[in-house]
């Protein structure tokens, strides 16, 4: 039971970081019906964006800001760095071939997942980087034998909070509406008066702020990061959006929190070395006996 | 009376195909104008350049003294012009609420106005106001035809662009619809109505145009295009049996 608990409180923190990931990929794909594959590696740079904020910044966070302060702000910077470059990855990569077809836009994005691998590496430098112990919270207790840190706890209300806000966003306003109904029906959207630019800005500027933020959380909770983990995560959050139903926000988040507590029960049950078989035996499950996803509406007949 | 909306020579092209060839009409102020025409006559195509869908190849389209030509068509919304599509086009899996809300879209800071308009919607569509937490892609058909023209009420238009409202709906229903848009016109919105059920637009219309193959055949008054021989022939003996071959 204690280990259950336990495995449980951990599948539930890298689920958040899924899930969190994983509403890019949906909101770019519900909106574009592209999938886009460079979302991985925006992860990623999020994750150095961080990095590079806390090692510049370590002494000030720990004497000035304390560590609440210096784990928000590299949070916050990351967010508006990776939002700003999910734009910026829209305008130059994809926007100019749209009119080719869906198929040129995958190759782009690939080619852009690449580049930014490789521009991560120059960078920073292909070996594993360390986030600094000092900037992070390191206290641990026990709860009723279950030991939990308080990174974890800091990281799962940060998290929630997001996806509340997001899921407020899209699911209960008239704005996130007009996102689901460009999603559904651009021409007739037009006939709202929805401006399917205003839309595509704010899918490719929020999904990827959300992954660059997981990035940050990822590189303290695990404290090494590397420049090819967003392909990793990237298929992990890829297979929750999948899980909850593509372009389903809602599918998302449930798909990224279900796909982190079954690897973190499969890790600790089955075996660690199959954990990620466990993860895609359920993708394949899921796939064959829903293929809309766990969430996926049967209203939406059209493709 | 004066022109509300006026199209002048309107060429448009889907690749070289030309769909309409350069055809005028006008929709005066507090009108029912009925645009009538067979499959592919280029009916939905005239809605869709006015909404802004598609672009001109040649020709004006204003709105009192403006220019829309050039107006993409999440602005003409803003002009006054609403456009309820073919086939309805609701947002499946929105609720009806969500459905509405979206039709006010422009005004939806205005919390105020977009109540204000829901209720108007509702008394039009009683059924809707029941259904307000369903999605939209449950409703039955002729449900799914209220609430795209509530949807297309919501933004108080000056004008109505409505495109076969009566398709694939109970005779009942038919008449039911027409009923409303009389309503819908009687509050002062000017209509631009698309059919195939011409006994049933020449009814309610002032004015009507014949839309052939791209081209305006006849036009005038709806009393007169009734008496018409020609449009007798070709849209009026013939309108119970086509609506029958209807999907
Ligand atoms: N997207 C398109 N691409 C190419 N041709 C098109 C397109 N849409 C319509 N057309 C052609 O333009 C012509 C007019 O079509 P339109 O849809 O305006 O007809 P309609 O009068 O509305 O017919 P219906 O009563 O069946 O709705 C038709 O010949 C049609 O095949
Ligand atoms: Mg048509």
């Amino acid at each position: 039971m204690r280990i259950f608990l336990e495995q449980m409180l951990n599948g539930l923190t890298i689920g958040s970081f899924y899930a969190l990931i994983a509403l890019g990929y949906s909101m770019v794909y519900g909106v574009m019906k592209l999938i886009n594959f460079a979302h991985g590696d925006l992860f990623t740079l999020g994750s150095y964006l961080g990095f590079t904020l806390l090692v510049w910044g370590n002494a000030y966070v720990t004497s000035h800001v304390g560590l609440a302060g210096g784990m928000i702000a590299a949070m916050l910077i990351a967010a508006i760095g990776i939002g700003t470059a999910g734009i910026i990855v829209e305008r130059i990569a994809y926007r100019p071939i749209y009119p080719a077809g869906r198929l040129p836009a995958v190759v782009s994005a690939l080619g852009v997942s690449i580049f930014l691998e490789n521009i991560i590496m120059v960078l920073w430098g292909p070996r594993y980087q360390a986030y600094p112990v000092n900037v992070v919270p390191t206290l641990r207790f026990e709860i009723g034998g279950i030991h939990i840190t308080l990174l974890q706890i800091v990281i799962l209300i940060f998290s929630f909070i997001l996806l509340a806000i997001l899921y407020y966003i899209v699911q209960k306003t008239t704005f996130g509406a007009a996102i689901r109904a460009s999603a559904l029906d651009r021409d007739t959207a037009a006939l709202m008066g929805i401006n399917i630019n205003t839309i595509i800005f704010f899918v490719f500027a929020l999904g990827p702020a959300l992954g660059g933020t997981a990035g940050v959380m990822v590189g303290m909770y695990y404290r090494q990061i590397s420049f090819t983990m967003g392909w990793n995560y990237g298929l992990k959050a890829f297979t929750a959006t999948i899980l909850g139903g593509i372009g389903n926000i809602p599918g998302a988040m449930v798909g990224g929190l279900l796909l982190g507590i079954f690897e973190m029960l499969g890790s600790a049950y089955i075996s660690t070395a199959y954990k990620d078989v466990f993860v895609f035996l359920i993708l394949i499950l899921v796939l064959i006996f829903r293929p809309r996803g766990l969430l996926g509406e049967k209203v939406a007949e059209k493709v | 009376m004066k022109s509300l909306l006026k199209i002048e020579d309107l060429q448009i092209f889907y690749g070289s195909i030309e769909a309409l060839k350069g055809i005028s009409l006008e929709v005066n102020a507090g009108e029912i104008v009925t645009v009538l025409g067979a499959n592919g006559a280029g009916k939905s195509t005239l809605l869709k350049a006015i909404s802004g869908l598609l672009p001109l190849r040649k020709g004006k389209i204003k709105l009192q003294e403006e220019e829309l030509n050039n107006v993409p068509a999440f602005e003409i919304v803003r002009k006054g012009i609403s456009h309820v599509p073919e086939g309805r086009k609701v947002f499946t899996t929105l609720t009806v609420e969500e459905n509405l809300n979206l039709g006010a879209y422009i005004q939806r800071k205005d919390i105020k106005v977009v109540s204000e308009a829901k209720d108007r919607v509702f008394n039009l569509f009683p059924i809707l106001k029941s259904r307000c937490n369903q999605l939209a892609g449950t409703l039955s058909g002729g449900e799914q035809q209220m609430l795209a023209m509530g949807r297309g009420l919501m933004n108080t238009p000056r004008v109505l662009l409505l495109d076969e409202p009566s398709l694939g709906l109970a005779p009942l229903l038919v008449r039911q619809i027409f009923q409303i848009i009389r309503e819908i016109n009687d509050q002062g919105v000017s209509i631009l109505l698309v059919e195939q059920n011409a006994r049933k637009a020449l009814s309610i219309a002032n004015r009507g145009y014949i839309l052939e193959t791209g081209n305006i055949s006849i036009s005038g008054l709806a009393s007169d295009l009734k008496s018409n021989q020609k449009v007798q022939e070709a849209y009026l003996g013939g309108a119970a049996f086509k609506k029958k071959n209807r999907v």
